[in-house]
C-alpha cells in the first residue's frame, strides 16, 4: 500500500465517493476548478465534472442550505466550509435546519450532508484560522461530529460519514494534513513511513461511533482527538508513564464502552483538547467519565486545553496544550 | 465589461471565468466606456433612478491618453494628486518590502494590495479626517492617509512586541483607532453591515460624520452585504459602501460570485443611488467619494458604489493564481495600473517627471527600510521576542475574570 498523507487520503475518499455514488456532489468555496485552499479536491473536478464538483459562492450559510436541500432531495452533498472558522455564518441553517430535518418532519425528511472543515491550530493562523468549534457542534441534537487524526482513519471515517444517513460535522485538523505533529514547532515531520499513512488505495470504512486505541496502557487513560492525539502521544512518551491513549474520533455518539472500559482498568483519566476549557467537549468526558466510573477513580479528572481566550497568532505555542503540559497532568493522576 | 460565459451544459448552469491557464487573456482591448459618458446628478437630490446608468456604465474621469476629463473631474491641485500618487507608490513599495519579509521567514503571511492602490488611498482622500473607516483586508493603503507611522504597521504584520494588536492577529489585520480606521477582522463581509450601525450611531449622536466600508466582489455573496443594503435602505444612515469587484476571490471569479449583471445594480433594487466606477482611475474614485460623502452630508444617507478593478497579485502569501488564472491576465487588463495611470496624468499636465517619479519611490523606499529595521529591533517571527504571553489572557473581557486568572497562572508565564 502506498503512503499517503491526510491531504491525499481524504482525496482517495471523495474520489471513491464520486466513482461509486452518482448522488454524491462536492462543492464549496475553491474546491472545484483550483481543488481547494488545502488541495483536498485536487483533480476531481477534472475527473467528475463541474456539475458534481464545483466553485459555490462565498457564501457558508448559503452552502449550508444549498447542502440541505439537496440532501433531502436524493443528492448526497459533501460540502467543504474552507476553514472551521467560518462556519458560523452556516450555523443557524446547521443547527436549527439541517439537524434537527428529521425529527421536526417526524421522520418525512432527512439530508445525510456531509460538511467537511479544517480545523485547529498550529499554522500560525490567529483568531480566525485556527478554532475547533467542536463543542458548537457536539451541543447540538442531530448532528455527527467526526474529529480525524491521521490519514488512515481520515479516510476511512470521510467514507463512513459520506455513507451515513445522518448529517456530519467533519473536522480535520489542518496541521497534520500533510505531517503528524508532536507538539514542537520545529519539528516538522511528514507522514512518509508512519504506519497510519498505509492507506489502502481502495473503499474501506472507519466505523463511526467508535474509538481507537492508540496506544494501551494501564497507569492513565489519556482521551484526545485531532491533533492533540499525536501531542498526547509524545506527552506520554515524555512522562514515562504507561498511559492508554484513546483517539476518540467520533465526538457524537462517542464510544462509550471503550472510555469507560479503559478508566474502569486504569482508574485514573486526562482530557485533552485544543478548544477552550469551558464547555468544551472534555466537559463532557470528565462529566460521563465521572458518572460512569466514579468507583473506579482513583484521583481527579483532568483537562488539559486551550484557554478560555481567543486563539493567538504570535504566542500559539502557549495557547495549544502542548507535551509538558499534559505530561504534568497526567503526573498529578499519580499522585493521589 | 467582461461577457459572461457560461458552461451551459445541463443540469444546472456553472459559471467560468474569460480565461484559464493555457489560453490567451484577451479582454478586448480598452474600456469602451468613456469619460463624459456619464452626468454627475446633484447629490442632495439624486435618486436611485437617476443613477441608474452610472449603475450600468462606467464612471471615469482619467481617458486612456491620461487626460481628465468630464463633469466628474474632481479638479484636484497638483499637489493633492502627488499627495496621492505618493500615498500609492509607498503601500507598493511597503507591500513589495512585506512580502520579502514574509519570504524570508520574518512574517508568517501577507497581502498586498497590488493593483488596486487607488481604491482606499483616492477614496479616504475624499473624507474628512472625522469620517470612519472600516476596511477589508485590502484597503491598507488608507492608513497612509489617515497617518499612520510605518514602523508600526510592520510592528503589527511581524506580531512583535510593539504590535498594537498584542500579537493576537495574524498579519494585515490592522486596528489604528488615532486614524478611525477600525479593527480588521478575517471573516469576511462583517465589517459592511457593522458599517451601517456605526453610520447610524453618527446620525443618532447628531455628528457630521460618514462611514465607508468595503467589501469584495466573491464577499458580496455573503449575508452581510445584503444586511448592509437592506439596513441602508431602510434606515439611510451616512454610509459608503463598496464592492471592490477585483473579479478575483481567491481562485473564484466573478462570474461565481453571481448570475446578476454589475454589482453596482443591486443597489438600485434597495433603492440606493448606485454607481459603477473605474477602479484603477484615481480621480474617477475621489470624484464619486466626495459625492456620496456631499450626499451623506446632506441628510440624503447611502451610497452603493462597484468598485471595478483587477487582482494584480495572488490573494495571499499562500496563494498561487497560476493555477487558475492566465499568468499575463493582469497585464491584459484594460483599467491598466492606477500609479501608472495618475502618473502619467501628471506628466501630461506638466507637474511631474521621469526625474521626480525616480526621485520619489527612491526617497520611500529609504523610508520603508528604514522603518522595516527599526521595526525587526522590537523582534521579528523567526526569532522574536514576542509579546509576552499574559497577552493571551488580557483584554477578552473588560476585567480579567478568575477562571481566565487561574488558567494565566497555571501557564506561569
Amino acid at each position: 500500500m502506498p503512503d499517503m498523507n491526510m491531504i491525499k487520503s481524504l482525496n482517495s475518499a471523495l474520489s471513491i465517493s464520486l466513482k461509486d455514488d452518482p448522488n454524491v456532489v462536492i462543492f464549496g468555496e475553491d474546491v472545484g476548478y483550483f481543488g481547494g485552499v488545502f488541495r483536498v479536491t485536487e483533480g476531481l473536478q477534472k475527473e467528475y465534472g463541474p456539475h458534481r464538483v464545483f466553485d459555490s459562492p462565498l457564501a457558508e450559510g448559503g452552502i449550508a442550505a444549498i447542502a440541505m436541500g439537496m440532501g433531502l432531495n436524493g443528492l448526497r452533498p459533501v460540502a467543504e466550509i474552507q476553514f472551521a472558522d467560518y462556519i458560523f455564518p452556516a450555523y443557524d441553517q446547521i443547527v436549527n435546519e439541517i439537524a434537527k430535518l428529521r425529527h421536526r418532519s417526524g421522520g418525512e425528511f432527512s439530508s445525510p450532508v456531509t460538511f467537511r472543515t479544517p480545523a485547529g491550530g498550529g499554522i500560525k493562523g490567529g483568531h480566525h484560522h485556527s478554532q475547533s468549534p467542536e463543542a458548537q457542534f457536539t451541543h447540538t441534537p442531530g448532528l455527527k461530529v467526526v474529529y480525524c487524526s491521521t490519514p488512515y482513519n481520515a479516510k476511512g471515517l470521510l467514507l463512513a460519514s459520506i455513507e451515513c444517513n445522518d448529517p456530519v460535522i467533519f473536522f480535520e485538523p489542518k496541521r497534520c494534513y500533510r505531517g503528524p505533529f508532536y507538539g514542537d514547532p520545529h519539528n516538522v515531520p511528514t507522514w512518509n513511513g508512519h504506519p497510519d499513512a498505509d492507506v489502502p488505495e481502495d473503499h474501506y470504512i472507519v466505523p463511526l461511533e467508535q474509538a481507537r486505541i492508540v496506544r494501551e496502557g494501564s497507569a492513565c487513560t489519556v482521551i484526545a482527538y485531532g491533533t492533540m492525539v499525536h501531542v498526547a502521544e509524545q506527552a506520554i512518551k515524555n512522562s514515562g508513564i504507561d498511559c492508554e491513549l484513546i483517539d476518540l474520533q467520533t465526538l457524537v455518539p462517542w464510544d462509550r464502552d471503550t472510555v469507560v472500559n479503559s478508566v474502569k482498568k486504569t482508574g485514573r483519566c486526562v482530557i485533552v483538547h485544543e478548544a477552550p476549557k469551558t464547555s468544551g467537549f472534555g466537559a463532557e468526558m470528565s462529566a460521563s467519565v465521572q458518572e460512569r466510573c466514579f468507583y473506579h477513580l482513583e484521583a481527579p479528572i483532568q483537562r488539559v486545553t486551550g484557554w478560555d481566550t481567543p486563539f493567538p497568532h504570535t504566542t500559539e505555542w502557549d495557547y495549544l496544550p502542548s507535551p509538558q503540559r499534559i505530561a504534568e497532568a497526567i503526573k498529578k493522576t499519580q499522585e493521589e | 465589461m467582461t461577457d459572461r460565459l457560461t458552461a451551459t451544459t445541463a443540469p444546472y448552469t456553472i459559471g467560468v471565468p474569460p480565461f484559464r491557464p493555457g489560453e490567451e487573456a484577451d479582454f478586448g482591448g480598452a474600456f469602451k466606456e468613456q469619460p463624459g459618458d456619464l452626468w454627475r446628478p446633484d447629490p442632495a437630490t439624486c435618486t436611485s433612478d437617476d443613477s441608474a446608468p452610472h449603475a450600468r456604465g462606467l464612471l471615469r474621469v482619467l481617458n486612456d491618453a491620461g487626460e481628465a476629463k468630464g463633469e466628474w473631474d474632481p479638479k484636484l491641485d497638483a499637489s493633492e494628486l502627488i499627495q496621492g500618487l505618493e500615498y500609492m507608490m509607498r503601500l507598493r513599495i511597503f507591500d513589495d518590502r512585506m512580502i520579502k519579509m514574509q519570504r524570508t521567514g520574518k512574517l508568517s503571511f501577507y497581502m498586498r494590495s497590488f493593483g488596486e492602490e487607488a481604491v482606499a488611498i483616492a477614496q479616504t482622500m475624499a473624507l474628512e479626517t472625522q469620517d470612519w473607516i472600516f476596511p477589508s483586508y485590502r484597503q491598507p493603503g488608507a492608513q497612509f492617509v489617515r497617518g499612520r507611522d510605518m514602523v508600526s504597521m510592520i510592528c503589527h504584520c511581524i506580531g512583535n512586541t510593539e504590535d498594537n494588536v498584542r500579537g493576537r492577529q495574524m498579519p494585515v489585520h490592522y486596528t489604528y483607532k488615532e486614524g478611525r480606521f477600525i479593527s480588521i477582522s478575517s471573516p469576511v463581509g462583517t465589517q459592511f453591515s457593522q458599517a451601517v450601525g456605526v453610520a447610524m450611531a453618527s446620525a443618532y449622536q447628531k455628528k457630521d460624520e460618514v462611514c465607508i466600508s468595503w467589501l469584495g466582489d466573491g464577499t458580496s455573496a455573503q449575508g452581510d452585504y445584503h444586511y448592509a443594503l437592506n439596513f441602508a435602505s431602510t434606515f439611510k444612515p451616512p454610509v459608503i459602501l463598496n464592492v471592490v469587484n477585483n473579479q478575483w476571490a481567491i481562485s473564484t471569479h466573478a462570474n461565481l460570485a453571481t448570475g446578476g449583471r454589475t454589482f453596482a445594480e443591486r443597489g438600485l433594487a434597495y433603492d440606493i443611488p448606485s454607481f459603477r466606477v473605474d477602479g484603477n482611475d484615481f480621480l474617477a474614485l475621489y470624484s464619486i467619494t466626495k459625492w456620496a460623502r456631499d450626499r451623506a452630508s446632506a441628510g440624503m444617507g447611502p451610497t452603493h458604489i462597484e468598485v471595478y478593478t483587477y487582482r494584480a497579485g495572488a490573494h495571499s502569501s499562500s496563494d498561487d493564481p497560476s493555477a487558475y488564472r492566465p499568468n499575463d491576465e493582469a497585464a491584459c487588463w484594460p483599467g491598466g495600473d492606477p500609479i501608472q495611470r495618475l502618473k502619467d496624468h501628471l506628466v501630461l499636465i506638466g507637474e511631474w517627471d521621469e526625474e521626480k517619479h525616480e526621485a520619489l519611490a527612491q526617497k520611500i523606499d529609504d523610508e520603508v527600510m528604514a522603518a522595516y529595521k527599526e521595526a525587526c529591533e522590537f523582534g521579528d517571527l523567526a526569532s522574536g521576542p514576542y509579546p509576552p504571553a499574559s497577552t493571551i489572557f488580557t483584554e477578552v473581557y473588560e476585567t480579567v475574570p478568575w477562571h481566565i486568572q487561574e488558567q494565566r497562572e497555571e501557564l506561569g508565564k
